[in-house]
């Protein structure tokens, strides 16, 4: 419990790193959070930790629930009448149950973006809008896919992908360009790559939490982003339990408090479990409070 | 006297203990594998001896009533344990230590046993350390000693005020090691209710499982007795609830003799008796004596206002205290010995200067020494014009850094904050020096029956000094005992197994279950307690600190009074096949009953004053110890080991005559 | 003050036991919770209708560790730092109602009312509980090894523990760690405890799993009602202690 509880307070403070991206405006912040995303998704050593998450978080279910029933069997008959709360903090007797919901949000929460980042067929494509002076001195808009194509120039664009290359053709029902896995842009009947976008979890993110943004990515607003970010505050507070708990609790474990420890252990506890939950809760309510 | 042969080696005292190893038997340790024996008790005697024994090879039964051996009320001793180290260099030896325990026996202790004792105490320390037992220690990492009552020397090393239990846990956990591996058969709960003989020799007992009420046979090839004092006679005392005297009294109606049963020890520092639910009493440690005096109000209006709460002691200005101890004894002052201080005590309170409601109580007063330690610290920290208050405050820390958690038991048991009034004290009924006779080889009249312990009476005389208990349980569990009992079993290699399925135990089965159902199938009205009460306070008032002829014999009136009504007219709930603690009681005060009679008796013959046994017809007449205890010793300097007849008012007397060739007699001055 | 008590009555480790409601009169703020206990009794004796409340007790001054009883829901009372047996009445009101009952826990099996069998304690310390060392005296001078104060004083605050289960009763998961760490960090902080110190610790652990006690979720609850105010710290030197001993091996 001690070490894959350790290990995803660990987790934590790098997704909420990442997460703080969501709150840099404009392209940039799009940009940035994107290709962010990508980097998580395709660094080999991210791809080993990110296995190891999976697993900690799985081990740290499975045992705290191994561990709770053999707690309960411990004492089959109950006190008709007990005052817990004379002796120990109300946390420390409720993991489990901080727990469980935590799992049931980690859930929700991967349905809500991990999966759909995942395995949607039609996820959207990060898009940028290139303004660009023509000879003729007007201001021309161009909307292109953000992509990485290792050098082939496609209609002059390095590097982009235009949006209307792939819109398909209202006669013919065809396009220059397909995608296909998402995120590999094909000319249509060829077997060549000839890039790879960015899936654009930065506006499906904004999107959930009440942006709306279809003008770019397509994406309307959630229509119950007030829930969305309601829970996600709720689940953040008992996440703040289960660290104000847990965080001290893992090193008493593993054996590291000792009288000269012991304080500044607790301490820094304490403050981690305020601060950390505290990050990742204030980004939907800035988002949507920006919407 | 020929019945008596205390064994005691020939040579000179140092040489008496090696010689005697080098000459006694042995058994090989094949054949110890052969050879059971039976521990009752364990305490630091019992506990060390079970270990002990299974460690060298014998097939130990250790036998306790509690639910675990760590529970012995040898763990309730606060102060320390002594030993001759001189880790001081402050001139310690074997023989001081020596001649203060035979000193502070009043000399009716057999010099033999209580040489042999010094000489092992050094060994205990390197024991028990080697254990594992975190004894006090000083910055430069080696052990802290500190000094006791009647001593010139600091030789009692200690843990806090929790030495007894340290040292009963090192004992637990010597015998855990043999436990696990299976040397020592453990039965918690289990009470021995009777002695089962052979032949003539110990062969077993009868023991009753206190959860199933079972009785069970336990046949071995001795049996050792550890079951400590019998200070709950007085029904108030120190010991603990369960402490009894019934396995010692059990082996006494067997054959074994009992030696000075009426040498008790009354500690003057307990906190008084708060009302008739009183069920046990608490001591405080005798080191607060050392900081704290001892007084009564002067005038009886004092004594009157403050028992009906109008005036408070503070309120009493120094000429209106009467310092009874420093009065009487400048010399020692609130240092004087045990038994001194407490008959001091009681003289007061008879005299009607008792500051409670029920008249039995004294200050220890730790004002003055607040302030004395207060000026100091202020002049060690600069503080040259510390205010009252201040000095006050400062005098608090240092009296708190030295007695905090006494004063906190103190308070938390009274409610009276003792740094801001006077505690309340008085003495309490808290060690008995006599018990089973013993030989030099711990065994006593009954062939193959062994006494360790307090349960024994060979070291302390009339009268035992702080921190020498611990010591003794120790020095015949470990070191004396083991060797000892090989002398004895040698001769049972080839015996074999000893079965169960005999006449004797069948005999003594049905004994116990006799009894046990007479308890049970009597309808009376009163509980136990009821009579156990009743006898307790007779032995208090007429039995205890001071005795006189007219009230020791009315006091053996009434205990046989108290007798006949208990088997009438007892009531004990509850059936033989259960827990039933009732019972278990009702078993306990039968022999409590008896002993006191015998304790009385005891009493009455002995028309000296010594040790803890002060006889007020044996006091100074003239003289600068006017008042003060008179030993007689040469009428009396002999052990009064009694033989049972069938009646204890009839018991038989034997006298094991006290020589004394290594030390002078002298009387005790304290003045 | 009078007093409305609730009482566990269990007739024998078979029975199934229940709460029986006692009402007692003039019951004295003086008294020890012991003694009120006794005065009960002495009333159901009197009345001769049932047995006596059966309880743990022995020494009355907080050091043996015989008794044990959960009152108004805390092992040992309301107070703290001391035992059932220093709990005196003065901390109680008139007209107050008092749950008593036993240890409860699957280690700690109810002999009879308020009597739990606490032997599975004694077999954790078979276990290991223990230095090795042979009863002779022929062992080298006490002062051969010097030991730091420090060490000296820590080893004596986990060796105060008088095994009376508080901690297992008072803990959710009725975990025996504090019990067991205490005795595992007195041997570890002394060098003559220190040769065997990965058997002792592996073995004591073992023994205690083998004895169905909860496992340890750090409450603190432990510490908290323990009459000797063990310290949490020995826990983490306990587990210091077996992870070492789990990862190099004997």
């Amino acid at each position: 419990m001690a070490l894959t509880g350790l290990f995803l307070c660990l987790f934590l403070v790098g997704h909420l790193l990442g997460n703080l991206q969501l709150l840099i405006p404009g392209d940039d912040g799009q940009r940035a959070f994107n290709e962010y995303a990508y980097f998580m998704t395709h660094n080999p050593f991210i791809k080993i930790l990110s296995y190891l998450t999976y697993f900690s978080i799985l081990f740290h279910a499975v045992d705290g629930l191994v561990l709770t029933i053999q707690n309960k069997k411990a004492r089959p008959i109950k006190y008709a009448y007990n005052k817990p709360e004379r002796n120990s903090k109300l946390p420390s007797r409720y993991m489990a149950i901080l727990g469980s919901a935590i799992l049931i949000f980690i859930i929700m929460h991967m349905a809500n973006f991990w999966a759909v980042m995942h395995f949607q067929e039609d996820i959207p494509l990060e898009k940028m809008t290139y303004v660009f002076e023509s000879p003729s001195g007007e201001s021309v808009d161009f909307d292109y896919y953000t992509t990485h194509n290792n050098g082939v120039t496609i209609n002059n664009f390095r590097n982009h992908v235009p949006v209307s290359a792939v819109e398909k053709d209202s006669l013919t029902g065809k396009s220059d360009v397909v995608i296909k896995n998402q995120t590999e842009f094909y000319v249509d009947g060829q077997k060549k790559k000839i890039a790879e976008g960015y899936k654009d979890l930065h506006s499906i993110t904004l999107a959930f939490f009440g942006h709306d943004k279809e003008d770019k990515a397509g994406l309307p607003a959630n229509e119950y982003a007030i829930v969305a970010v309601l829970l996600y505050v709720l689940a953040m507070v008992v996440l703040a339990f289960h660290l104000w708990h847990g965080f001290a609790s893992a090193f008493q474990t593993l054996g590291f408090k000792n009288e000269k420890y012991t304080k500044l252990l607790d301490g820094f506890g304490k403050v981690f479990s305020v601060l950390v939950p505290l990050g990742f809760a204030i980004i939907p309510i800035i988002l949507f409070l920006t919407k | 006297m020929s019945v008596l042969d205390a064994k005691i080696p020939e040579g000179p005292i140092k040489d008496k203990w090696t010689n005697h190893k080098n000459k006694i038997n042995l058994v090989n340790p094949a054949n110890k594998r052969l050879i059971d024996v039976i521990v009752v008790g364990t305490g630091l005697a019992g506990g060390s001896a079970s270990a002990s024994l299974a460690e060298m090879g014998y097939n130990v039964k250790a036998f306790c009533f509690q639910d675990s051996p760590r529970r012995a009320h040898s763990i309730a001793a606060q102060g320390g344990i002594n030993a001759a180290k001189n880790y001081q260099n402050d001139g310690d030896s074997i023989y001081r230590l020596f001649y203060d325990t035979v000193k502070g026996g009043d000399y009716r202790s057999r010099e033999a046993n209580v040489y042999r004792l010094a000489e092992v105490s050094a060994n205990i320390i390197d024991q028990c350390v080697a254990q594992g037992v975190p004894f006090a220690r000083e910055y430069g990492g080696l052990l802290d000693n500190r000094s006791f009552g009647g001593v010139l020397v600091s030789r009692t090393f200690y843990a806090k005020g929790q030495t007894g239990q340290q040292l009963l846990l090192g004992a637990y956990s010597a015998m855990n090691r043999q436990i696990g591996k299976g040397k020592i058969k453990m039965y918690n709960r289990h009470e021995m209710l009777e002695l089962v003989k052979v032949d003539g020799k110990a062969r077993g007992i009868i023991a009753r499982n206190l959860v199933t009420g079972e009785l069970e046979r336990h046949s071995a090839h001795a049996v050792v007795i550890a079951s400590g004092g019998y200070g709950n006679v007085f029904f108030l005392s120190t010991n603990a609830m369960g402490s009894n005297v019934t396995a010692a009294w059990r082996v006494h109606k067997k054959g074994a003799y009992f030696a000075n049963p009426c040498y008790t020890q009354i500690h003057p520092t307990c906190i008084p008796r708060s009302g008739d639910y009183q069920s046990k009493l608490t001591l405080m440690s005798e080191s607060l004596r050392n900081d704290g005096r001892i007084w009564v109000p002067k005038n009886m209006e004092d004594v009157e206002a403050i028992r009906k709460g109008t005036k408070k002691p503070t309120d009493l200005s120094e000429d209106e205290r009467d310092y009874y101890l420093e009065r009487r004894y400048p010399a020692f002052g609130n240092l004087v010995p045990r038994d001194v201080a407490s008959r001091a005590a009681k003289e007061r309170c008879d005299a009607g200067f008792g500051v409670n409601d029920t008249g039995e109580a004294v200050y220890l007063d730790f004002a003055s020494a607040i302030m004395r330690y207060g000026k100091e610290k202020a002049t060690v920290e600069g503080e040259y014009n510390a205010s009252e208050d201040r000095i006050r405050e400062l005098g608090e820390g240092v009296i708190e850094a030295k007695y905090g958690n006494l004063f906190q038991m103190y308070q938390k048991i009274t409610d009276d904050n003792p740094y801001k009034t006077p505690m309340k004290i008085y003495p309490a009924v808290h060690y008995t020096m006599g018990g089973v006779w013993v030989d030099y080889n711990l065994m006593t009249t009954i062939p193959g029956c062994y006494a360790a312990g307090e349960a024994n009476f060979s070291d302390h005389g009339a009268n035992r000094l702080g921190a020498s208990a611990l010591m003794q349980g120790l020095a015949d569990g470990y070191f004396v005992l083991p060797y000892t009992i090989g002398d004895y079993l040698s001769d049972d290699i080839r015996t074999g197994p000893i079965s169960t399925e005999t006449s004797e135990f069948e005999e003594a089965e049905n004994d116990v279950k006799q009894r046990l159902e007479s308890f049970i199938n009597n309808k009376g009205s009163k509980s136990v307690d009821h009579f156990h009460r009743r006898l307790g306070k007779v032995m208090w008032d007429k039995v205890g600190m001071s005795r006189n002829e007219t009230g020791l014999k009315e006091a053996i009136a009434e205990i046989k009074q108290i007798r006949e009504e208990f088997y009438k007219d007892v009531f004990v709930p509850g059936g033989m096949d259960e827990l039933n603690p009732e019972l278990e009681k009702a078993c306990r005060v039968a022999d409590f009953i008896e002993l006191g009679e015998l304790f009385a008796n005891d009493a009455l013959h002995r028309t000296e004053s010594c040790g803890g046994h002060f006889r007020e017809e044996s006091a100074e007449e003239d003289g600068p110890q006017k008042g003060e205890a008179k030993r007689d010793d040469k009428n009396f300097a002999y052990v009064a080991a009694w033989e049972w007849t069938g009646d204890p008012g009839a018991a038989k007397l034997h006298k094991e005559e006290l020589t004394f060739n290594d030390i002078e007699l002298k009387q005790r001055s304290y003045k | 003050m009078k007093l409305t008590l609730k009482i566990w009555r269990q007739k024998n480790a078979n029975d199934k036991g229940g709460i029986k409601t006692y009402s007692l009169d003039n019951v004295s703020e003086h008294m020890s919770f012991l003694e009120m206990m006794d005065v009960l009794n002495e009333q159901i004796i009197a009345e001769g209708k049932e047995e006596p409340i059966a309880f743990d007790h022995d020494c009355r001054e907080g050091i043996c560790g015989m008794c044990s009883m959960h009152i108004n829901g805390q092992p040992h009372g309301p107070d703290r730092a001391i035992t059932t047996c220093q709990l005196h009445m003065r901390s109680f009101n008139d007209g107050d109602t008092i749950y008593i009952e036993p240890w409860r826990a699957k280690g700690f099996p109810v002999i009879k009312d308020l009597v739990v069998d606490r032997s599975a304690f004694d077999r954790i310390q078979h276990a290991g509980g223990f230095v090795s060392v042979g009863t002779s005296g022929n062992t080298q001078d006490a002062n051969a090894i010097p030991i730091p104060k420090a060490d000296a004083d820590k080893a004596f605050d986990a060796a105060t523990c008088i095994g009376c289960g508080a901690c297992v009763a008072a803990c959710k998961n009725a975990s025996a760690m504090l019990f067991v760490s205490a005795k595992v960090s007195q041997f570890a902080l002394l060098p003559q405890g220190k040769v065997e110190a990965k058997r002792r610790v592996l073995n004591m652990v073992e023994q205690m799993d083998k004895e169905g006690f909860g496992n340890c979720t750090n409450t603190g609850a432990c510490s908290v009602e323990c009459p000797k105010e063990i310290s949490l710290e020995n826990i983490a030197r306990m587990n210091r202690e077996y992870l070492k001993a789990s990862v190099t091996g004997e």
